[in-house]
């Protein structure tokens, strides 16, 4: 084989492993077409479907809002420190069913769109980022029947509900929220593919990480020895001060808040690089 | 400035085979440790060439070994080879759609590959939602499917169904949307695996001719998989045959198929293997023509001619042969069982003859595909490819049209019958 000149530009070069770090950003960025797309599909493919369309995204976060009033509020009688327990328990759902929904969906990535990655070549992050976008129009739509909710409490004169500032914070809260469930789904989607009885792991996990976040009784009630152990979860201090800026009760901490930050900017890393390395295999041995 | 687009240099791929998911944590641990002394991937050594037919003693195999070639700018360059010969391995490097072992691509330009058509089309969307996102997926922006749109619609003349959803489609119907949408991809290079295999011939010209005309016209460099010979020749002008993951040969497109030809079809116009004293064989293959030189006459009586050796008693042995023709696909196959007529119980040669009457298969070149196995669900002895290469005439056989190649696979029996309408054309009114 003859050599080249140095000077000749070539647009792609395939070779056997890149570095860890070489992500290639432009090129995600040519593609935000396709992720556009994605998401479009996500959306009216989930909404057609179905007989009922959308009202689907109601009714599940109302039904489960009523059995937690029932047994948790109810029989088990669980403190909702002075919140009334509908609104308590429709904020924690609400957030929860995003960050399940990103994590679960992102993770089977790979399993999901085997046939496509198998055929054609596309930026891969582009579908878990699909993925985070589209469950976000899901978010909004839910968030809506929680914010119905809340304006009624609000103007109803006997509950106490002490919206404040913070609420300004938002944005960050589901910033942090989206970030997290997509690193760990990437986190987990990359061992999937080599070490399947992960796949088992999940669905459990998930559930037990549930009751490891103040979803269904306030940081407040938990034993103060054990605090620290659920403030452990970067998502609790996001659940906490979501609860904060919209009802006045819960426990607000900027320190928390920054934690969760650093949490997520960590396990994106981690999780981007390890994904970028699966991504490149996956095929071979899936 | 060259004006070589493609640049292959030395790409190898190493596979494993067997279970994958079972066993790999103990061999990934291996690995480390391995890496951690600094020695060489304990696994990657005991890799041997790409040879289905020989049954390997190790689990890694080189699918790829050491490719190296160069495609210039406007080049229609075919890769031919038989089934495992490395070639979609090799497009699914260039596609990026798997990492070489080692070696290295280069490529100028923006590079779309075609190893399916209708890549991530969803049933639930319409004709016109998944031209945007089969587009997006192929590589387009929007802006430029925008601008091809109604040519992707016109092409795949499906109009009035644009706003189906594409599961109420005909499978025709979606195989042109998606083969249109694919013939309008423009970018520097296109890679094209066998997806003309499927659609109605017309609208396989009607691509193949869109193709050509881009490459001729706009100087577009593409690269073409492929088992059919014919679609090989009549869109290629240079062509790499591939061998057990490696290239064989490169040249014009006539040069290689000629390679191809000669390297697979034996020259021999009889088979022979002296017989094996630790496993049974294939010893002798005879085609019988009724012309000389393994020429034969259509409709004529054809004997096909297999002796077998086996060294020990063989149970519920069976022997059957393929005629295939120059395209690789099997015509016909015929077969005997130990069942129906005792074969192989005992040690020695046993000499097989089938009759054909009439031997019905179209002019054409052909070779033939023998199997030697045990009962069903055994062992399997012999396979032989491509032996007794004969070819078939359609001398003798008057018609008032010349014969044609290809215009069928073989010739049926049938009575006509001609007579002139008592009741006149009002009959055909109603």
């Amino acid at each position: 084989m003859k050599s080249t000149p140095k000077e000749e530009k070539w647009d792609l070069e395939i070779e056997p492993l890149s570095g860890l770090f070489d992500i290639n950003w432009r090129e995600l960025w040519q593609y935000r077409d396709l992720l556009g797309l994605f998401v479009r599909r996500d959306i009216v493919s989930t909404y057609k479907q179905t007989v009922l369309g959308p009202l689907w995204f109601f009714i599940q976060p109302i039904l489960t809002t009523l059995i937690y009033v029932l047994i948790f509020g109810n029989i088990a009688g669980i403190s909702t420190g002075g919140v009334p327990k509908v609104l308590f328990y429709l904020s924690g759902i609400t957030l929860w069913n995003y960050f399940q929904e990103c994590l679960l969906k992102t993770a089977s990535t790979f399993s999901l769109n085997q046939n496509l990655f198998g055929k054609v070549y596309f930026p891969r992050l582009i579908a878990p980022l699909s993925i985070i976008i589209s469950n976000l129009f899901k978010f909004f739509v839910q968030l809506t029947l929680f914010l119905v909710t809340w304006v009624y409490f609000l103007v109803k004169p006997t509950s106490d509900i002490n919206p404040n500032s913070t609420l300004l914070l938002f944005p960050i809260y589901l910033l942090l929220l989206s970030g997290l469930g997509l690193s760990f789904g990437l986190l987990i989607s990359s061992m999937t593919t080599k070490y399947r009885d992960l796949r088992y792991l999940i669905q459990f996990g998930v559930q037990l990480l549930m009751y490891a976040t103040p979803i269904v009784y306030p940081l407040s009630i938990a034993p103060e020895k054990y605090r620290w152990l659920i403030q452990l979860n970067p998502i609790t201090s996001i659940v906490e001060a979501f609860k904060y800026s919209f009802l006045g009760e819960g426990y607000f901490s900027v320190s928390g808040l920054v934690y969760s930050f650093v949490c997520m900017l960590v396990t994106l890393a981690v999780s981007i690089l390890v994904f970028n390395r699966v991504e490149k295999s996956f095929m071979d041995t899936v | 400035m060259s004006d070589t687009v493609i640049q292959v240099d030395t790409i190898s791929k190493l596979y494993q085979l067997g279970e994958i998911s079972t066993g790999t944590l103990s061999r990934d641990v291996s690995r480390w440790w391995a890496r951690v002394r600094g020695q060489e991937d304990p696994f990657q050594k005991i890799g041997e060439a790409n040879d289905r037919t020989i049954k390997g003693t190790s689990d890694y195999v080189w699918a790829l070994k050491d490719i190296s070639f160069e495609v210039k700018q406007g080049e229609v360059l075919g890769i031919i080879g038989r089934n495992g010969a490395g070639k979609s391995t090799f497009l699914k490097i260039l596609s990026r759609i798997t990492k070489p072992t080692s070696g290295r691509i280069r490529v100028k330009g923006r590079i779309a590959s075609l190893l399916e058509v209708g890549t991530g089309f969803h049933p639930e969307l319409t004709g016109r939602e998944n031209i945007f996102l089969n587009g997006a997926i192929l590589g387009m922006t929007k802006a430029e499917i925008r601008a091809k749109f109604d040519e992707i619609v016109d092409f795949a003349g499906i109009e009035r169904y644009i706003d189906t959803p594409v599961k109420r489609y005909s499978s025709g119907m979606y195989v042109r949307l998606a083969f249109a949408v694919a013939a309008h991809l423009e970018p520097e290079i296109l890679v094209i695996d066998e997806v003309l295999a499927v659609g109605d011939a017309e609208f396989q010209k009607k691509c193949l001719g869109k193709m050509k005309d881009v490459s001729e016209r706009e100087g577009r460099t593409i690269l073409f998989v492929s088992h059919d010979m014919s679609a090989i020749s009549t869109l290629t002008q240079r062509a790499i045959l591939m061998d057990h993951g490696q290239v064989s040969h490169i040249g014009t497109t006539p040069e290689t198929i000629n390679a191809y030809l000669n390297r697979y079809v034996k020259k021999n116009l009889i088979y022979t293997a002296p017989p094996s004293d630790s496993r049974p064989q294939i010893i002798r293959a005879e085609v019988k023509t009724n012309l000389p030189n393994n020429h034969h006459t259509c409709l004529a009586p054809l004997v096909v001619e297999i002796d077998v050796h086996t060294p020990f008693p063989l149970r519920g042995a069976s022997i059957s042969f393929q005629v295939v023709n120059n395209r690789d696909q099997p015509i016909t196959h015929l077969w005997t069982f130990d069942s129906e007529r005792p074969m192989c119980r005992e040690a020695g040669i046993y000499q097989l003859r089938c009759d054909i009457q009439a031997f019905r298969v179209y002019m054409g070149n052909y070779t033939l595909k023998v199997y030697f196995s045990g009962p069903p669900g055994g062992e399997t002895y012999q396979i032989l490819e491509y032996i007794c290469p004969f070819t078939v005439e359609m001398f003798e056989l008057y018609r008032e049209f010349k014969w044609y190649p290809g215009t069928c696979t073989y010739l049926e029996n049938a009575e006509w019958v001609v007579k002139k309408s008592a009741t006149g054309s009002s009959h055909y009114l109603l």
